[in-house]
């Protein structure tokens, strides 16, 4: 077990909701005060309007209690207002916790916005050592690591230049710099990847995982899920401001997606039906578990759950794929193999497994339908839709590409000289 | 630099009031020393005139003071040591200057630096501190001003020039009490942004900056007195020009009103800055 670099209990962070402030105006203080007597005559306690103060509130965090050892790097995914800034906003002391504990082992370096503090008038020169100095370097380790920042941003030329006549990439570049340039043993990173060329984003995730082997430890909140899975040594899910999922980087990513409703990987129907329904299609792989990085080559499939409220007979399930145009390629039901579906109420799930190596790198959107003799009972045309990458050892074998939607595995046999 | 496992950051909801934490400050003096130079960078960068500004604000205002109150308005007479209206009204600019851009930049300073405030951690008392550094610069020009002066109207100061640190400290320790009252109040309520203005210009005239503090009847001088810049305005006019001392009484008063001003300032200012980020 590696020495504790992060120790969180019971921390909880609760946030007014619309007026950021009980007073944006001193006058309504004023007027506040002068109006207490008379709200007291008419029984209207403080205690009435604390109560409503109160519905206001939020908790934007709770309930969060985790261990972080020394050298992991810990990705943290959610929704938009899951709290996963919260979080990082008290780690990195901008804001104090409205209830629990935090332990931090080591010094902490926060990033939590590439360039902050950048003044537009200031010269390149100028804004390392203002932005250094603001991520919490000292002026002797700005000075120390200077050739190495001008370096790593290819900016030399332009260094006296003031950074409002920067192009927006070179000005990314500078900032980035000066934030990777920043030692600390804890570094708490938001969404910073998110910035500047592929070229540049490969050089910034490179210097990441520099970082880490150093033996830092890094907090990073990402969209990015495959950086997450390729960075990060655990994750955790946050939803609605609790700790959902936390552990493997591959799990967490499931989980999340699991839980979006506008996920493409799988998709889950919020209320029941009183027909029968689909309540659930996850995009799998050959051993079932949810799969999130297609790739041509690969063994996909799709694992549906549905319910049948009442019993029913003579149902029908059909998957349709569609390329990216919309325009179906092929559909599969269970009567394709001669499996009928139970007649009894229940719920159900069924594995449709495509042959392999099927699909290009393209995009697909796979729809369900189900009926019966009479009638369609449930149809989803998008339930998931998923881009296959390709791998090299795959679709490269044709050198001129490949034409359709699918490949289709046929057999031939070895030119043999014509006789 | 890696620290030692002991080195622990405990993070809590903390209630009551906080105490200024003096060490952390001092760990942090390179990013007050930087905030201040960009303050001053800034501002002479996109200003036209450049530093010149520095010089021509406070000679203009001791222009403006010496040709309405000096001369029409007859003040030049009530001045008892013969001491020149011009030199008299740019002794006292000195202080007032400093003080008076030291309180304005301060009680903006919260608000004009939201990003710094919302996106990383730093003790936040440095903002109004570096605000009030900046104004230090001036002070400098306003000063090299002064011995120019000085010298062209034959004005040698006597021994009581030694007593100027002090009242050079007096003053950045009045501004700062103010300032941080400012700060804090102004970025909590954004309507008090306008009041310093109107502030500035009151506590002026409640300043002897265009008149000797003589012409205030002696029954009001006790109230008087409780300006903590009356007493600075006086002491700086002694020290410099030699002009009668201010009462010992007046200077006591002035400095322990400013200590408990800055005292107050700061921790209500400490109990504030904990959730700043949040609402600011």
């Amino acid at each position: 077990m590696p020495a504790t670099a992060i120790r969180i209990s019971g921390l909880g962070k609760q946030y007014r909701t619309g007026q950021s402030m009980p007073h944006q105006r001193l006058t309504e203080v004023i007027t506040d005060l002068a109006m207490a007597p008379l709200n007291a005559l008419q029984g209207r306690s403080r205690d009435q309007d604390r109560r409503a103060d109160r519905a206001e509130m939020f908790w934007a965090l709770k309930d969060i209690s985790m261990e972080i050892g020394k050298g992991e790097i810990v990705g943290i995914i959610g929704r938009n207002g899951a709290g996963k800034s919260t979080l990082l906003k008290i780690l990195s002391r901008i804001t104090e916790p409205t209830i629990g504990d935090v332990w931090l082992h080591g010094r902490v370096g926060s990033l939590l916005e590439v360039g902050t503090g950048f003044h537009p008038d200031l010269s390149g020169r100028e804004n390392i050592f203002l932005n250094g100095a603001i991520l919490g370097m000292s002026r002797e380790e700005i000075r120390a690591r200077f050739d190495e920042i001008v370096a790593f941003s290819e900016i030399e030329r332009f260094l006296d230049t003031p950074v409002k006549r920067y192009s927006s990439g070179m000005y990314m570049r500078l900032a980035f710099s000066v934030a990777a340039h920043l030692q600390p043993e804890i570094l708490l990173v938001d969404e910073v990847l998110a910035v500047g060329d592929a070229q540049f984003q490969a050089k910034c995730l490179g210097k990441l995982s520099e970082v880490v082997e150093g033996g830092r430890t890094v907090l990073f909140v990402s969209h990015n899920l495959p950086a997450v899975e390729r960075l990060c040594t655990s994750a955790i899910v946050l939803r609605e401001g609790r700790i959902d999922f936390a552990g493997a980087p591959g799990k967490a990513i499931a989980t999340y997606l699991l839980s979006g409703r506008q996920s493409s990987y799988a998709w889950e129907r919020s209320a029941p039906q009183p027909q029968p329904h689909f309540r659930r299609a996850v995009l799998c792989q050959a051993d079932g578990a949810p799969c999130l990085s297609p790739t041509t080559g690969m063994q996909l499939g799709v694992r549906i759950s549905f319910s049948i409220p009442a019993a029913k007979r003579d149902l029908v399930i059909a998957v349709s794929v569609f390329n990216d145009m919309g325009h179906p390629i092929f559909s599969s039901s269970p009567l394709d193999v001669d499996l009928k579906l139970p007649e009894e109420s229940g719920e159900y799930s069924t594995t449709l497994m495509f042959p392999p190596a099927l699909f290009l790198a393209k995009r697909y959107t796979i729809g369900l339908s189900m009926y019966d003799a009479y009638q369609s009972l449930d149809h989803r045309a998008d339930a998931l839709s998923f881009e296959v990458t390709e791998t090299a050892n795959f679709g490269n074998r044709v050198p001129t590409g490949r034409i359709g939607d699918i490949q289709l595995a046929c057999s031939w046999s070895a030119a043999a000289r014509e006789p | 630099m890696p620290l030692p496992d002991s080195v622990v950051l405990h993070l809590r909801a903390r209630r009551g009031f906080a105490a200024v934490d003096f060490s952390e400050l001092w760990r942090y003096s390179d990013l007050l020393w930087i905030l201040a130079a960009r303050d001053i960078k800034i501002r002479y960068k996109q200003a036209a005139l450049g530093a010149a500004w520095a010089v021509l604000q406070p000679l203009a205002a001791m222009v403006v003071f010496t040709v309405f109150f000096g001369y029409f308005a007859g003040l030049d007479a009530k001045i008892e040591s013969g001491v020149p209206y011009p030199l008299y009204a740019f002794c006292a600019l000195l202080p007032w200057q400093l003080f008076a851009h030291a309180i304005t930049s301060s009680s903006n300073s919260l608000v004009d630096n939201q990003n710094l405030i919302t996106k990383t951690y730093f003790p936040r008392l440095l903002i109004p501190f570096a605000a009030i550094i900046g104004g230090l610069m001036d002070f400098a020009i306003a000063f090299a001003i002064m011995i120019v002066l000085m010298a062209a109207y034959g004005v040698v100061p006597g021994w009581a020039l030694l007593s100027l640190p002090l009242l050079v400290v007096l003053t950045v320790l009045t501004a700062l009490s103010v300032g941080l009252w400012l700060a804090a109040l102004s970025a909590m309520y954004r309507d008090f942004r306008h009041t310093t203005g109107f502030l500035v210009q009151i506590w002026l005239f409640a300043t002897p900056v265009v008149y000797p503090s003589s012409i205030v009847p002696p029954q009001w001088q006790t109230l008087y007195g409780l300006n903590p810049m009356v007493g600075i305005v006086d002491g700086f006019r002694w020290a410099l020009l030699g002009t009668a001392p201010p009462a010992p009484s007046v200077i006591a008063v002035s400095a322990i009103e400013v200590i408990l001003l800055f005292i107050l300032g700061a921790i209500y200012f400490r109990r504030m800055e904990r959730t700043m980020a949040d609402w600011i």
